[in-house]
Parts: structure tokens; C-alpha cells; sequence
């Protein structure tokens, strides 16, 4: 069995689950930047991020990533990807994972707050999911053919500062990421605002409510590397966000972006689906 | 070729930083959240007090983010408190937002920060009409 048919099994393997009813919400309303709201303990977030890519001088292309994100404690969260991509004209491939960890490491609310992260992530140069952008990556990794030669086992940190103020986030990303066969450090940024429609919440039961929709906007690049670092070379985003969070349902987001430089793509369109299972293991013990 | 150095100075950083989460975490959480709001959150007024609208808006609320631990009815799930406390009953409705802003993570109470501030206030609406 192919490693693709193998993560189809394995998710298909949480199919009854979503059929439950399980009065879930999400809450992201970015593609690349973290904010500091962690997942709620016990609960499972299943996700899907894909982006669409149009480059002139080369082949249209899907990348996705499959996520699950569980809220181990109040303060930690875990989320587990696999990433795979198509390239029309090519074929589509399994790309590799991701493991991360968040780690609030204040316990109230402040100003601003620190949120820590790490990730090791198992990918192959073929990887488009575009989850972030760091050091010099642009518009030419994406021009060649599918080639899965490279191997890319790289560790990621990233310092995650977030704030909330009359109904708005804020959240800046400071990111680091080193492919751990000798490459250098490369860095990289995300910003990002947004804010609900509506502050209040309608006392009827409306699944199009104001509330329901957030509208933001997201800023991220490259930072070059240890030797290189600064602008030079280097590719960034500019895409407002819009997340519509369904009442006891999913969360479709999407996001149409635009590149600001010649080494960023044109145009790349993001959508995103979540869906959260409250108190899943609760749910397996059958405990609910 | 993967530097094995590297690699275990990197894991090292990665584990090193879990651990000093993990502690910070253990010195700051004392459970008591009561005695950690400040004075100024704890004598505000609900902005919604009276408003029968915001008690309705606020259950709508509760139902889509506190009920899954919580219960429908408020009553409490598995080990997770029921809300007609005389703890409850006691708090200040400042308290409560309080409480729904910051949380109380080390008893597994996640921050509502997320929600705006209006509707911690609806939710504390409908807390007090339980009560």
C-alpha cells in the first residue's frame, strides 16, 4: 500500500466521528500566522489547508495540508500534518509531515502574549503547501518538475506574540527554521489582524449572523538566512482573510493573496475547512 | 549527512523549552482565581445588565462554547463543575468576565480572550440568570 493510501485509511478512520453531532467551533482565522488561542483541552481539531498556485512560467498547483490538533492542556497544544500536493501536467505525491508543539507559558491575559513554538517537520522538495515562508524561498521552487529527491528534515521555531483589544487580534510571528542536514538558520515573519463583524452576538439562533464572519488580513515573508539576512532575495504575502464560522459546524476560511515582489507568486488563493470534536477522548472512552 | 551534533543540540533546545514552560506553568497556576482578579475587574458592571436580549444571546453563547464541558443545562460534565454554585452565585459579574477572559488553566478552565468582550458579558448574563 502507497504511503498516500495509507494516510486515506488512516483518516477515513475518523469519518464516524465527524458524522456525530458534536457542537464544535473552530477558531482560526488565519492560514500562516498563530495567534495565542490554544485549543481547548480534550478537544480534536480536524483541518484541511490548501492553496492554489498559478505560476506563469510553470504548472498550476494544489498543495494541502491534513491537520489534527489536539488541546493536551490549557497551555499546550499538539497538531500533526500531512502534507501532500498536485501539479497539473505532473502528479500529485505525498509530501511529508509536520509535528508541532504550542506552549503558552503565561497563564493570563495580557497585553501581549508570548506563545512558544517548535516544530519538526519530514518533508521532500516537492512540498507546496506553503504553511509558512522563510530565508529565500520564492517563486523559483516551484517552477521545477515534481522532484521528491530532497529530503527536507528541518526544525522550526517560532516566538508568537498575540493580542486582543476591543474585539481585534493582533499577532506577530517571529520565525526560525534550520534544515538539520547543515543548512543554515532562515527566518522569516507573519503578521496579522482580524476582527468578527459583529462584537455582540444576536440572542437568535442564526447560522449567518455578523458574529459569525471574521475579516482580517495577513503579511508574511521571507528573512533571509544567518548569512544573508534581510530583504534581499527574499518573497512576501500580502492577503486579507475572510473566516465564516458556522454555528455548530465547521469553519471555511479563504483567502485570495497576492505577491508583493517579483520572487513571490502572482496569486495564490487559499481555502481552509476546520471542524472541532469536543472531548474527544472523552468521546472514545464513551464518556459522552 | 545529518549532524548528529547539531541534531542533539536542537532537540535539546526543543525539549528545554517544553520543560521551561512546564515549570513556569507550575509556578504561576494556584488554582484560586478568585483571589487573583484584581479590584477594578472585579467592580465592573455588566454593560448588559437587565437586558433580557443578552441573557437569550449569552445561552446561545454557552451552548457553543462552554456547554461541551460544561453541560446544556450548566449542571456540569464528568469532573468538569456544574455552574449553579454557590460559587457562582457569589461571584461578581466583574469575576466572572474576568474568569472567561483569563481562565483558570491549571484547573483545565481554557481563556475565552478569543471571544470579544460583549459577548463574555452575555455569557455572565445568562450565568446570573441560572442562579
Amino acid at each position: 500500500m502507497s504511503r498516500s493510501l495509507k494516510a486515506i485509511a488512516v483518516l477515513l478512520g475518523f469519518a464516524p466521528l465527524l458524522l456525530a453531532p458534536l457542537n464544535a467551533r473552530a477558531q482560526e482565522n488565519y492560514f500562516v500566522t498563530y495567534t495565542h488561542h490554544m485549543e481547548e483541552p480534550g478537544n480534536l481539531e480536524f483541518a484541511t489547508k490548501s492553496v492554489s498556485g498559478f505560476p506563469q512560467a510553470g504548472n498550476a498547483f494544489w498543495g494541502n495540508a491534513i491537520e489534527l490538533e489536539y488541546g493536551v492542556k490549557t497551555w499546550w497544544t499538539s497538531e500533526f500534518y500531512l502534507d501532500s500536493q498536485t501539479t497539473a501536467n505532473e502528479s500529485s505525491v505525498f509530501t511529508g509531515f509536520r509535528f508541532e508543539n504550542r506552549f503558552r507559558p503565561l497563564l493570563q491575559e495580557h497585553w501581549i502574549n508570548p506563545v512558544l513554538y517548535a516544530e519538526f517537520e519530514d518533508i521532500n522538495s516537492a512540498d507546496k503547501a506553503l504553511l509558512e515562508v522563510v530565508g529565500h524561498d520564492g517563486i523559483e521552487d516551484f517552477l521545477g518538475r515534481n522532484d521528491r529527491s530532497e529530503k527536507k528534515r528541518e526544525v522550526e521555531l517560532k516566538l508568537i506574540l498575540s493580542s486582543n483589544f476591543k474585539g481585534w487580534n493582533v499577532a506577530e510571528n517571529m520565525i526560525a527554521e534550520k534544515n538539520i542536514a547543515g543548512e543554515p538558520w532562515e527566518f522569516g515573519y507573519a503578521v496579522a489582524v482580524s476582527r468578527p463583524l459583529s462584537l455582540v452576538a444576536s440572542a437568535n439562533e442564526c447560522r449567518f449572523c455578523r458574529e459569525n464572519f471574521a475579516l482580517g488580513a495577513e503579511l508574511y515573508g521571507g528573512l533571509g538566512d544567518r548569512y544573508s539576512f534581510g530583504l534581499h532575495d527574499t518573497s512576501h504575502y500580502l492577503a486579507p482573510t475572510m473566516a465564516f464560522h458556522m454555528p455548530s459546524g465547521p469553519t471555511f476560511s479563504v483567502s485570495p493573496t497576492a505577491g508583493l515582489n517579483s520572487n513571490s507568486h502572482g496569486f495564490l488563493l487559499r481555502f481552509g475547512v476546520s471542524y472541532e470534536i469536543n472531548q474527544f477522548v472523552s468521546r472514545l472512552k464513551g464518556k459522552r | 549527512m545529518i549532524d548528529t551534533k547539531k541534531l542533539i543540540l536542537l532537540l535539546s533546545l526543543i525539549v528545554s523549552l517544553m520543560i521551561s514552560s512546564a515549570l513556569l506553568f507550575g509556578a504561576v497556576g494556584d488554582g484560586l482565581w478568585m483571589i487573583k482578579v484584581p479590584d477594578k475587574a472585579r467592580n465592573r458592571q455588566n454593560p448588559f445588565d437587565g437586558e433580557p436580549t443578552a441573557v437569550a444571546a449569552g445561552a446561545k453563547l454557552f451552548r457553543q462554547n462552554c456547554a461541551s464541558c460544561h453541560g446544556d443545562d450548566a449542571t456540569g460534565l464528568s469532573n468538569r463543575p456544574s455552574l449553579h454554585s454557590e460559587r457562582v452565585r457569589a461571584a461578581s459579574p466583574g469575576e466572572l468576565e474576568w474568569l472567561l477572559k483569563n481562565g483558570s488553566m491549571k484547573n483545565g478552565m481554557p481563556s475565552w480572550s478569543r471571544l470579544p468582550e460583549q459577548q463574555r458579558w452575555q455569557i455572565v448574563s445568562y450565568l446570573k440568570s441560572l442562579q
